[in-house]
């Protein structure tokens, strides 16, 4: 079957002012969006620009806008999506090229929540151990793939990109619940801040749109709870 | 952290301080307490009395007991800050440019001020019982 695919375009060296072109595919249901750019780039039109590095729904690299939702293009099958495609770049992110957006300001918010193991204690003879209950709290967090799904589906990073956003806070989630994690206060510095967690308005945009299935508002009001109870 | 702000609102973005949370905490607080305090004013003006008999006197007579004046003057301090801080919030998510969110929020908060200065005075610096007194007299007076 033709599907018309819609992509919003924009060369910054070029224009100034981006715009939808679209193409007409050859597609089967099965097809995934990614699949559609792919036919695009390598048979119409090799200057579209795009991220993904594995297709398969691991890296992150490709989330995008498909229809007004933020998905990954790898996961998003042309059999749910109908006849009629947009693709969009992420929103509240610079657009550098087409579809790819400067992921900088997202990855300092990752950075700042300090995404390892703080533990200053000796470490014993062979490992630090965890029991299976313990490490079921965080699970869920451990699954994010830093696609910036999130992250760009919230009404606050969107209007303030200075907000640190959910994905860093899944990520903060993922240590402060970890057993074996004494970062805590360490972490509060980043979270505490005016541009923290305690921007978070419980849109559950973020919840929606994260294509791991985490629940993510679930997992910032956790750490707030953390953080009071280590308060009072 | 080392400092590497180049600019006060960066400088404030970084720095640690537990006034955010401590403002979620007050939020979540007083909105809870808000919701008591104004089910006992609603009854006390609506059900207590007939809202279309409710006079002076009543009120006077209910303002002239410190009790009650810092139980309205509570409401009024509390409405201010959990609504201002709402407002705050807005102001932070939707003023993007500094020169004009700080403009808005000095105008915003000069008038919450003025608002609770002018409420607690006529709360606090009037004395309601001697209204009371005077009008008792003057129906002592007209009444043969």
């Amino acid at each position: 079957m033709q599907v018309t695919l819609k992509v919003m375009r924009h060369d910054p060296a070029k224009n100034a002012k981006p715009g939808w072109q679209t193409y007409s595919v050859e597609a089967e249901p099965m097809d995934r969006v990614l699949d559609l750019l792919h036919k695009v780039k390598w048979y119409q039109d090799s200057s579209l620009a795009f991220r993904r590095s594995c297709g398969h729904g691991i890296c992150g690299s490709d989330a995008m806008v498909i229809n007004g939702v933020n998905q990954l293009a790898c996961k998003a099958l042309v059999k749910n999506l109908g006849m009629l495609i947009q693709v969009e770049p992420l929103h509240g992110l610079p657009v550098e090229k087409d579809l790819i957006v400067n992921m900088e300001g997202f990855f300092a918010a990752y950075r700042s929540v300090k995404p390892y193991l703080i533990n200053e204690e000796q470490p014993p003879e062979r490992e630090r151990l965890q029991s299976p209950e313990d490490r079921a709290v965080f699970d869920t967090s451990t699954k994010c793939i830093l696609c910036a799904a999130c992250t760009t589906s919230c009404p606050v990073f969107w209007v303030n990109g200075s907000y640190i956003g959910p994905a860093a806070i899944v990520q903060a989630h993922r240590f402060i619940f970890d057993s074996r994690d004494k970062g805590l206060r360490e972490r509060m510095q980043a979270l505490n801040a005016s541009t923290g967690l305690w921007r978070c308005r419980t849109a559950y945009n973020c919840t929606e749109a994260c294509p791991r299935g985490i629940p993510v508002t679930k997992a910032i009001e956790e750490v707030k709870r953390a953080m009071i109870y280590d308060r009072f | 952290m080392a400092i590497r702000a180049r600019r006060y609102a960066d400088a404030k973005a970084q720095a640690s301080s537990n006034t955010e949370l401590l403002w979620w905490v007050f939020m979540r607080v007083s909105g809870l307490v808000m919701v008591f305090l104004v089910l006992g004013h609603i009854y006390m003006n609506f059900v207590l009395i007939d809202v279309s008999t409710i006079n002076y006197t009543y009120v006077a007579e209910r303002l002239s007991n410190t009790t009650w004046k810092i139980y309205d003057w509570l409401i009024l301090v509390l409405a201010m800050l959990h609504g201002m801080n709402g407002l705050r919030y807005v102001m932070d998510d939707w003023i993007r440019n500094p020169a004009r969110r700080f403009a808005t929020k000095a105008v915003v908060y000069s008038l919450a001020v003025l608002v609770v200065i002018v409420g607690s005075f006529s709360l606090f610096n009037h004395d309601f019982s001697k209204d009371l007194k005077q009008a008792a007299q003057t129906q002592g007076s007209v009444k043969p």
